[in-house]
């Protein structure tokens, strides 16, 4: 095994291909005919939809007492996965705005992937929120708009900036990826020579002809977009968390719980976009703009977010002791020890041990390993979002109205959709658009920028 | 055929050769020149002496707009428009709407810079270009750096250009021409047709929605419930009535007993008006009064009743019989009823029967007016 330099910034794009080379390989998938995986994946995917949308009927039909959702514990799954999914939308922003602001230049190979992955993310997540109103056609009333009623919305609860945040997060990404597509688009429509797919891109391009007129306020737009990216996801998951720290909850009303939250958010949004990225490299023959470097790259993100984690898990508890508070208190004992003490433990284990191998070149470097550590995690952070929110419910103040949470299989069935959905839409973005930025990643490869102007290679 | 000349147009393969060429172009004195590049070459706007992108105004201006609207807006709102007690707390909780207010900041500045970007810096959407679909635009599209020089330019000569273009080193070297001119036809069958399909699919997917969707489950605003309804049979009860009476002797809330309930007026002692003679208290009662007692009393107490000849005639209540009365008989009679007049007790609350026995004495006053008022009026 040969030694990494890690002083030296690794290049974005092995063996500096010609620019046109990265035309080649970023379209050829979308101009050849799927494979027979792509299809059979795209049959399972569907299959999940499939299952969960009977679920989703039968529930809109039945009312959301076919969940295992109860008095005390209202929120089960349908919370649990929204929150879940938020996170792993938050890595891809994260790689897409606060990299490119931090000039990491090795996020072009995989930034498109990651902002791809956030709008899908967002996409499951905002489906939750909408179901667990029970009837998800009336939820235009959670916007504030002129009503003959006089009637508006309370402004002052957490629910409510939850709504604004998750759909400002949505739209803003929405944007922020589209802008970074247009270019390519442009590429695409002058590559291909079939109508329909030409008329297409031209729509989809705008009519973008490459001015470096254009290019300059492109440019900045890019710039000012990356800066309102970066706070935005920060606020989305800390408003996220308000929704539970606003509360008076034993186990929730805590000010930790926005970094919290955050950290816990990259970590299984990284998680995630590690999984999936391995099997895009190694489909459409990208390992040398998706080099083992950038999985690398993400698993030193995944161990230091995987210990913010951890230090919160530890914080809780310390302060739940330190404050004194007999409440708190027992529901960190509860949690550790009481009925839903192995889900506390799988949380533990999966978001705090098993992060650990990555210390770990060889670990860090073997795509086997490194997926199941993915899969892992997760897994954990899955479970994380179970336990704050189960476990607080079931046992608060008044051991009178305590009460066990079991999910239905309804439940079961709507996880399995939204995972269904996730993954088909990324199925079909592989196969419909370019998965990586052809634009950017031909700025930055070697001999791209003049020699002669400031600090770029 | 004579073509207009758009521009003309020079391939470079490198950042650096397209660099240079953008300086000498620009002390040649040509103005109208634009370099399509397939990504942002560092360096191009100095060379070009392009300004800096005026886009950050856009972005501040309606930042600090949106975010000024959002914080306004929520305490209009939450002070004015639609005041909510929330936990005791202020109706001006100013730091609860920071979220919200950055959010919407974030969105109204985000989209307006697009917006002010694609449509009015860039004029978007636009695939009538000339540059389109030649083969210079394919070659900047991919790996290519091209020079354009518009035929705008006041300088502009087919073959200074070109030589110029030349001497630089570019390579295919080419005039791009204006399209001839296409004639739209709006009355073109397939688009009529296409219009009509898009009205029927409209209509009838909004009536449907509207006018069917609605009325069935689940989409019917929980109008079929598994719940008994009033006045409907009950297999359940062996009585066969879905309504459950309360049980015999219950007292509902509120009830305040009447002591002399069924007896006669002569043992009324002690019940005197507690609630003071003004206007305000003779409005109350004469609009108790006109609903629950003029239409056999009439509407001057006359005993004239508009439902005259389908039940006895009421007494008028003019009499000095009933004027002689404390104001404690009449409320006895409205309480407890009188021969075929039934009790009121449970359809006038105590205030509005007394507020009714003033507006009586009212009624009296002014039906037995003497001249001696008048002149106490002139006074």
């Amino acid at each position: 095994m040969n030694t990494i330099d890690y002083r030296e910034e690794i290049p974005v794009v092995e063996g500096n291909p010609p620019a046109s080379m990265i035309d080649e390989v970023v379209s050829a998938p979308l101009d050849r005919k799927p494979s027979k995986v792509w299809y059979l994946l795209f049959t399972i995917t569907t299959g999940m939809v499939f299952v969960g949308i009977v679920a989703l009927f039968y529930t809109f039909y039945e009312g959301i007492g076919v969940w295992g959702n109860n008095n005390p514990v209202g929120w089960g799954f349908d919370i649990v996965n929204f929150v879940f999914w938020v996170g792993i939308g938050h890595a891809g922003t994260l790689i897409s705005a606060i990299l490119f602001l931090l000039r990491q230049r090795w996020r072009t190979g995989i930034a498109r992937f990651a902002e791809a992955m956030t709008i899908f993310a967002v996409i499951c997540a905002g489906l939750f929120p909408a179901i667990h109103t029970g009837r998800p056609w009336l939820d235009g009333y959670l916007f504030p708009y002129p009503n003959s009623h006089h009637l508006w919305v309370n402004f002052m609860s957490p629910l409510l900036w939850d709504v604004f945040a998750v759909s400002t997060y949505f739209t803003v990404s929405l944007i922020f990826w589209y802008i970074g597509l247009i270019p390519d688009f442009a590429t695409l429509r002058d590559r291909t020579n079939k109508k329909l797919k030409k008329t297409i891109y031209s729509i989809l391009s705008l009519g973008w002809r490459h001015s470096s007129r254009h290019w300059q306020h492109y440019e900045k737009a890019y710039m000012i977009l990356a800066g309102f990216a970066t706070p935005l996801v920060l606020s989305v998951h800390t408003i996220v968390s308000f929704d539970f720290a606003v509360s008076v909850i034993p186990g929730w009303h805590t000010t930790i719980f926005p970094p919290y939250f955050v950290a816990g958010a990259v970590f299984s949004g990284f998680a995630m976009v590690q999984n999936v990225l391995i099997f895009v490299r190694r489909a459409f023959n990208l390992n040398h703009i998706i080099t083992l470097n950038h999985l690398e790259k993400m698993n030193q993100v995944m161990i230091v977010v995987g210990m913010i984690v951890g230090y919160a898990y530890g914080m809780e508890f310390f302060i739940a002791w330190y404050s004194g508070n007999q409440f708190e208190l027992f529901t960190f004992i509860n949690r550790a020890l009481g009925p839903y003490a192995w889900a506390y433990w799988t949380m533990v284990s999966c978001n705090v041990l098993f992060p650990q191998l990555f210390w770990f070149r060889k670990i860090r470097r073997n795509i086997v390993l490194m997926f199941i550590i993915g899969v892992i995690v997760n897994i954990g952070m899955w479970f994380e979002r179970f336990v704050i929110i189960v476990t607080s419910l079931s046992r608060d103040f008044l051991p009178s109205s305590w009460g066990m949470y079991t999910p239905t299989i309804y439940d079961f069935a709507i996880l399995i959709f939204s995972f269904g959905l996730f993954f088909s839409l990324i199925l079909l973005f592989v196969r419909g658009l370019p998965v990586v930025s052809i634009s950017e990643v031909k700025a930055v490869i070697k001999g791209a920028q003049p020699a002669h102007s400031g600090g770029h290679k | 055929m004579n073509r207009k000349v758009h521009s003309i147009t020079g391939l470079f393969n490198t950042p650096n050769e397209i660099l240079n060429a953008v300086e000498e172009i620009r002390k040649a004195g040509y103005t109208m020149f634009d370099v399509n590049t397939p990504y942002p070459v560092h360096g191009i706007e100095r060379a070009m002496k392009l300004k800096p992108s005026k886009l950050g105004y856009v972005t501040f201006f309606v930042g600090v707009s949106g975010a000024l609207f959002a914080f306004l807006f929520m305490t209009w709102v939450s002070v004015n428009n639609y005041p909510l007690i929330i936990g005791g707390k202020p109706f001006f909780t100013w730091p609860a709407f920071i979220p919200i207010t950055f959010e919407v900041t974030v969105l109204s500045a985000s989209i307006a810079t697009v917006l002010t970007m694609l449509f009015v810096m860039f004029r978007f959407p636009n695939i009538s270009n000339p540059l389109h679909d030649t083969n210079y635009m394919k070659q900047v599209s991919s790996d290519k750096f091209g020079i354009m020089i518009s035929s705008l330019d006041p300088k502009f000569d087919e073959n200074s250009a070109s030589e110029l273009l030349l001497k630089l080193g570019a390579k295919n070297i080419e005039l791009v021409y204006y399209p001839d001119d296409i004639k739209i036809k709006v009355f073109e069958p397939k688009f009529i047709i296409f219009l009509l399909l898009v009205a029927v699919l409209t209509s009838g997917t909004t009536y449907f929605l509207l006018n069917k969707l609605m009325y069935m489950q689940p989409f019917s605003w929980m109008s079929e419930q598994n719940k008994v309804l009033p006045q409907t049979k009950s297999d359940f009860w062996s009585d066969g009535f879905s309504n459950r009476m309360p049980v015999p002797g219950t007292v509902s809330r509120n009830y305040i007993g009447y002591e002399f309930k069924g007896k006669p007026d002569s043992v009324i002692y002690g019940l005197s008006n507690p609630l003071p003679f003004n206007s305000k208290i003779i409005d109350i009662g004469k609009q108790r009064y006109n609903t629950f007692c003029s239409p056999c009393h009439g509407y001057f107490g006359k005993g004239d009743s508009r439902l005259r000849n389908q039940f006895p005639a009421p007494p008028t209540l003019l009499s000095e019989k009933v004027k002689k009365w404390v104001d404690g008989n009449i409320f006895h009679v409205i309480t407890n009823g009188q021969n075929v007049m039934p009790s009121y007790a449970k359809q006038i609350s105590v205030e509005d029967r007394w507020a009714i026995v003033h507006y009586i004495r009212v009624l009296q006053r002014a039906q037995d007016a003497k001249d001696t008022d008048l002149e106490n009026n002139v006074k």
